[in-house]
């Protein structure tokens, strides 16, 4: 009967073929449309960081007095070594991944421990940064931008370290990543993309001067 | 028989909205339904655009004499301020995305939104940003006065000294607004991507979700350049860095890039689901096919695509750079190619068609002619030299408004009044529709018409007060602008009367070729019993083909014999 329903000029050829799409659109699961969504959501994301990174080129190719009164550059040895941990964390919370999708829960939980101290470590780092700067936010465009820049990713690494501590604190609930982990796939998605947008922050204000 | 239906629970099944109360109380609660979402939105951002309007009726009576008689400059700052920004982020942005919620899901056979939980945190925000924008106006010194689009170094000025001013809560609320906006993006996005039904390839998916899909992406790369101007523009005047604030080396032009990367692309955003919409009540209405459906669809995207490239369009008089001028000078003249399509399309549609003159179709034929107008003089002003001479005129007003009015609030009021019977279940008094209909053109023509010539000899845009030689035009545009005001009570009028006791009209008054036509009127819960499954393109009026392969289609069957002829080889 259902045969008779498709209609052969279709895409559909017969009622099998019918069938096997229902079931796939009806398993259209939630996590794949959330991951999509994600993906979509970082993007659109990219783009306010994009403009940010935009400003901070236009004003450093057009300003006169590029630094401060008595600042020539950045000290560039400790962000180095800040980025490398932030960089590497990103391999870490992929290893946290790997070990959930294998089940093994304390594997996961200690390597995303670990990501969660090397972020910190990163934020540590800014702070002293942050800190021993001859310079603030008041001080022209330069350091308008490098805190605005430095500080709206700190805020995403802030967001990066309570989403793992949240995805540690779910790792406790019986059960809770027997069937998918969104939620993790996301947090490391999110670490992932932190990490990239660094990158290209560290480019442009301490390689770059 | 195999069983493929993927059926709504036996206990929900014809009951429309189950666990929310089955009245009008429903509309008022935290529904994750897109169908309560939808009808929340539009119905929200409706009494904003009474506020807006209302706004624009003391700005009228304010100009209809020379002078700045009826309110003073500032106050008239403000008034032209929150007349754009109520428009813009409470009623256009909203109830398009309010009627994208209501159709797209039900257009693709999908049983909601892809995060139904997200939707309704979108549509909650709406409300949230109305309310900032209009405690402004309680706030010592009023509303922001620097105008919709915010530049600096007006909109550092702070001449009250008070942290809270009007200014820092426009800049909060265009900032919840354009969250609310992201989020919608990501979920129309997601659900137009992943959830259309089986068998609903990309050319089998109507005109109008391609076109909510284009604007949805725009959206997502343009909104967030607006955030990141916005937020440095709420650093500079809270807590005093200079990103734009030029006495101090910043640069205020850069903040005109940030804010027309995506302000420019933002009129696509609300033009391009007028379009689908006018792509879907053409055949109807004149029962044919869309005309090049497939170059229409392609067409959306590809304005998506252009319209991120012809931002400096608005800055040709700021100081730009001759070569700029000219590269973007051309890429804003190329987004008329693919507006023309759709218009040569649209006119091919009704060409030989069997033409109802519904209210619908009404606005929808209304909205293209004005769409053609503005269209026109948007080739004038992206030309540099014309756009140079009529800069910061009301030539510049005339012709956004026709864009806006014109074009996009008539092919809202076509929506309404098409899909009226889907959401309701009853038809609308086509009397009171069709009178709506002859005030709003009548009202669009006598306001925005004589703004072009008065532009055209010089009469500057955002004053109070004017020489007398424009006062001709400004009577006109202000009895016009009165006019439409009057308009929108038939309106009310026939929605609340229909709603309560229309005519009830079945599931399917106009015989129309569409997935959302083939579900009750209203839908139930989950939008269909089973889950379609698309064997044909979304127009087939006059092919005698089904549309679905595993729902009968009454609506196509019961047509009038003189209906379904075949109007054209």
């Amino acid at each position: 009967m259902t045969a008779e329903r498709a209609n052969p000029s279709g895409e559909l050829r017969n009622a099998q073929d019918v069938e096997a799409n229902v079931r796939q659109h009806q398993e259209h699961d939630a996590a794949s449309n959330s991951k999509f969504g994600f993906i979509v959501f970082l993007l659109s994301e990219s783009v306010i960081f994009l403009s940010f990174f935009t400003g901070y080129i236009v004003y450093k190719t057009t300003t006169l007095d590029w630094y401060p009164p008595g600042v020539t550059g950045l000290e560039t040895r400790d962000p180095f070594i800040n980025t490398l941990v932030l960089v590497s964390s990103s391999f870490v919370i992929y290893v946290a991944e790997r070990y959930l999708h294998d089940k093994k829960l304390w594997g996961f939980r200690l390597f995303l421990l670990i990501t969660m101290a090397m972020g910190s470590y990163f934020l540590f780092g800014q702070a002293v940064e942050w800190r021993s700067l001859p310079f603030s936010y008041q001080s022209g465009l330069f350091g308008g931008t490098f805190f605005l820049l430095t500080g709206f990713h700190g805020l995403h690494v802030l967001t990066g370290i309570l989403l793992q501590t949240l995805m540690l604190g779910r790792s406790f609930i019986p059960g809770n990543y027997d069937n998918g982990y969104f939620g993790v796939e996301a947090t490391s998605l999110f670490w992932h993309f932190v990490d990239v947008i660094w990158i290209v922050l560290y480019t442009l204000i301490y390689v770059w001067q | 028989m195999t069983n493929i239906s993927l059926e709504a629970p036996e206990a929900v099944r014809g009951q429309p909205y189950p666990g929310a109360p089955d009245n009008w109380k429903r509309f008022f609660t935290f529904s994750t339904d897109h169908k309560v979402i939808g009808i929340q939105y539009i119905v929200t951002s409706f009494f904003f655009f009474l506020i807006g309007g209302t706004l624009s009726m003391i700005m009228r009576g304010e100009l209809i004499t020379p002078d700045a008689d009826l309110v003073d400059r500032t106050v008239y700052n403000a008034l032209f301020t929150m007349h754009g920004s109520i428009m813009l982020f409470m009623w256009t942005f909203p109830v398009l995305v309010g009627l994208g919620n209501y159709l797209v899901p039900l257009m693709i056979g999908a049983r909601d939104m892809a995060f139904p939980r997200l939707n309704a945190v979108s549509f909650w925000m709406v409300p949230v940003v109305g309310i900032l924008m209009l405690a402004s106006f309680l706030v010592p010194g009023g509303p922001s006065q620097s105008g919709w689009w915010a530049y600096p170094p007006v909109s550092l000025q702070n001449p009250t000294g008070n942290l809270l001013n009007g200014q820092v809560l426009w800049i909060l609320a265009v900032a919840i607004s354009g969250v609310s906006s992201i989020m919608g993006g990501v979920n129309f996005v997601t659900t137009i991507f992943k959830m259309r039904a089986p068998g609903m390839t990309w050319f089998r998916t109507p005109a109008f979700v391609w076109s909510v899909l284009g604007a949805q992406l725009i959206q997502l790369y343009g909104l967030p350049a607006l955030t990141g101007g916005a937020v440095m523009l709420l650093l500079d005047i809270t807590i005093g860095t200079s990103f734009f604030a030029p006495e101090r080396g910043g640069n205020p032009i850069l903040y005109q890039h940030f804010f027309w990367f995506y302000s420019h692309p933002a009129v696509y955003v609300m033009v391009l689901p007028a379009f689908g919409i006018f792509s879907e009540v053409l055949p109807v209405h004149a029962r044919k096919p869309l005309f090049g459906y497939r170059v229409i669809a392609a067409s959306s995207i590809l304005i998506t695509v252009v319209s991120g490239a012809v931002w400096v369009h608005h800055m040709f008089a700021s100081a730009t750079p001759g070569w700029m001028r000219i590269l973007f000078m051309v890429t804003s003249m190329l987004v008329a190619i693919p507006s023309g399509i759709k218009v040569f399309g649209w006119v091919a549609t009704i060409w030989g068609g069997k033409i109802r003159f519904t209210t619908p179709m009404l606005f929808a034929l209304g909205g293209i002619s004005n769409w053609l107008f503005a269209g026109i003089t948007g080739i004038f002003l992206a030309s540099v030299p014309i756009d140079i001479h009529v800069n910061n005129t009301y030539f510049v007003v005339g012709h956004f408004h026709y864009v806006l009015y014109g074009a996009i609030v008539m092919g809202i009021y076509a929506a309404i009044y098409h899909w009226f019977p889907k959401m309701t279940g009853r038809m609308y008094y086509e009397g009171l529709g069709k009178l709506h209909f002859a005030l709003t053109y009548l009202g669009t023509a006598l306001t925005f018409l004589p703004m072009h010539p008065a532009g055209l000899m010089g009469m500057p845009r955002r004053v109070a007060s004017y020489d007398l030689e424009f006062a001709y035009w400004n009577v006109l545009a202000s009895i016009g602008g009165f006019l439409l005001g009057l308009s929108t009570l038939p309106f009310i009028l026939n929605m609340v009367s229909a709603w309560i006791r229309g005519e009830k009209v079945g599931n399917n008054p106009w015989r129309a070729y569409g997935l959302e036509w083939l579900t009750s009127s209203p839908p139930t819960v989950e939008n269909f019993e089973e889950t379609p499954v698309v064997v044909s393109g979304p127009y087939g009026y006059g092919r005698n083909q089904p549309l679905v392969g595993n729902i009968p289609n009454p609506g196509l069957t019961q047509f009038p014999e003189s209906l379904t002829q075949q109007q054209t080889s």
